[in-house]
């Protein structure tokens, strides 16, 4: 359902990042799930026309709260940075699919770039409720962009950043770091979202280790709803490939089922 | 006849407000009261599943409107016999399917399925489509096409048929007469129009298959004029489509000849924008004093040297 909200904050937190809070009025919208997204409507005018889906970060059940981590990048972010602190935001949700863990699982790892780090630092404090030991590998173009290093450390995940700028963010560097957590961590589930290379490489790796995994998917959205399929995903499922809707049956999807084109 | 109800041919809609064909899927009806809606008009039914263009499907622009791809992902005419038809079956608005295909033989075949369902009241044709067998022009985009085509559906269904007339042609009257001679009851004024938009950073097309089908409120001087030529150039009733965001939208298109008003778009950026421009429409009936729709329809005061 659409919700009018009452923005508590939204504050730059790096050169392109900002941070958004929310009250929702009566908890109307939960429970909301790690890996599930918000369809905004960044400004109350026609520009930006369409909303734009943005994963949830942190869920705060008790104080009725939500956040969002989200990179300025187009005109529906550039307007939505311009909001300020008691307007009214309304939002759309929560919509999609969510992380799942199995019961079994003892420890995780998460493997972001850049933004993807929002969705996966809600399932990091999932796997806290759960006692489940998560573990993170967090790439970034420099160390200016690395993102929710504090959060992290909060939700007791052990991270290792990654970047560009000294070349640790290659796939051969993230292979070796991500097998060897694997190996010594005894991980036994991989969850993914923000990088095509890096999802191709920990699709590999889940298949290679036999590991479950699942990766959050992005893509333009027109309706967030599953009426306009334009955001579509390729899934392969017994032997033939099917376009699957994002905002329906993702973005939370299993990792070795997503076709990367 | 009173209040909102419209009649266009032997169609009677208990109002003038329903989707366009594309923007609206079964999930809808966890948001709206479908049975609060003119008519449910679902995405294109092909006769066999299409898979759909590559994503990015979907663009917005900067003036307020969005360009899209979607290449007509379908899941073929058996699933929707079988799945789609029975769950809006169980709504009392009545049910459009809306049709494309890539030959008049395939058109001409899902039409007479289709018709032979008592659960179908009428049937869009998507002529907008690209027609593989005349070098990708669209089938709307001819009128000796768009006759003969209407004219063999014509022959094979009772129920009314809908040609939605392409808006990407230099003279729209001139299609519309010709689906008017070959038998169609209802005309829909228009689809998208073809548009592209260039990423300036990546040099790139915005959206994969390089044009789309532009939409939003962006479009509606454009609609307006193509509705107000046609109901000049037809005397057959009009669905208006494109660019309605608000009642007063609406209220424009009916003004320049529509019966009723198909919205697309606004439903993306609200699920219940339909409800509320139905709604909306009322206001605009009781600021007035208008009791009966249909008096505004075609309504515009145009002042002729």
């Amino acid at each position: 359902m659409a919700v009018k909200t009452e923005i508590i904050f939204n504050r730059q937190v790096s050169k392109r990042y900002f941070h958004l809070k929310v009250k929702v009025p009566d908890k109307q919208l939960f429970p909301v799930q790690a890996g599930q997204f918000f369809h905004i409507k960044c400004s109350d005018d026609q520009k930006p026309l369409l909303r734009r889906p943005f994963s949830i970060f942190r869920i705060n059940e008790e104080e009725g709260t939500l956040e969002f981590l989200y990179l300025v990048k187009g005109i529906g972010t550039k307007a939505l940075a311009l909001r300020r602190p008691k307007e009214k935001l309304d939002i759309l949700g929560p919509l999609g699919t969510s992380f799942t863990m199995k019961e079994e699982s003892r420890n995780i790892l998460v493997v972001a770039r850049g933004v993807g780090i929002a969705t996966l630092s809600a399932l990091a404090f999932k796997a806290k409720g759960e006692n489940v030991s998560c573990f993170a590998i967090i790439s970034a173009r420099s160390q200016e962009d690395y993102l929710v290093e504090a959060e992290l450390k909060i939700a007791g995940v052990e991270a290792f950043f990654v970047n560009d700028e000294d070349g640790t963010s290659n796939p051969q560097c993230v292979r070796l770091l991500a097998e060897t957590l694997i190996k010594e961590k005894k991980i036994d589930g991989i969850y993914t979202c923000g990088s095509r290379r890096l999802s191709v490489l920990m699709k590999q790796l889940a298949c290679q280790y036999e590991l479950f995994a699942e990766i959050a998917v992005e893509e333009n959205m027109g309706c967030g709803i599953g009426s306009c399929y334009g955001c579509v995903c390729n899934v392969e499922e017994e032997e033939r490939v099917r376009p699957v809707r994002i905002c329906m049956e993702g973005p939370v999807l299993p990792l070795k089922k997503v076709v990367f084109a | 006849m009173s209040g909102l109800e419209v009649t266009l041919g032997k169609l009677h809609l208990k109002n003038p407000i329903m989707p366009a064909s594309g923007t609206f899927a079964e999930q809808m009806t966890n948001y709206i009261d479908v049975n609060q809606l003119g008519a449910i008009i679902p995405k294109s039914i092909t006769k066999h599943r299409r898979t759909g263009n590559p994503t990015p499907r979907i663009c917005e622009t900067k003036a307020g409107g969005m360009i899209n791809s979607i290449g007509i992902q379908s899941e073929g005419l058996t699933y929707f016999k079988e799945k789609t038809i029975p769950f809006y079956a169980s709504f009392s608005t009545p049910f459009i399917p809306s049709v494309s295909a890539d030959s008049i033989e395939e058109f001409t075949e899902v039409c007479e399925e289709l018709g032979e369902m008592d659960e179908v009241d009428a049937i869009e044709l998507n002529i907008s489509c690209p027609n593989l067998k005349n070098n990708g022009v669209a089938f709307g985009m001819d009128p000796s096409v768009s006759y003969e085509l209407v004219n063999r559906v014509r022959k094979v269904i009772k129920k009314p048929i809908i040609p939605k007339l392409s808006p990407n042609v230099t003279s729209i009257a001139e299609i519309a007469r010709a689906c008017e001679a070959a038998g169609a009851d209802i005309l829909t004024v228009s689809n998208t129009f073809i548009a592209m938009s260039i990423d300036v950073h990546t040099r790139k097309p915005k959206i994969s298959n390089v044009m789309g089908g532009y939409s939003g409120p962006a479009i509606l001087p454009l609609v307006v004029r193509l509705v107000y030529q046609v109901h000049q150039a037809s005397s057959l009733p009009i669905i208006g489509c494109g660019g309605v965001m608000t009642g007063e939208d609406a209220v424009e298109l009916m003004l320049a000849g529509a019966s009723a008003v198909q919205i697309g778009t606004a439903s993306f950026v609200d699920p219940e924008a339909m409800i509320t421009i139905r709604e909306e429409i009322e206001e605009y009936m009781k600021l007035h004093g208008i009791k009966d729709i249909q008096e505004i329809i075609g309504g515009v005061m145009v002042h002729k040297p």
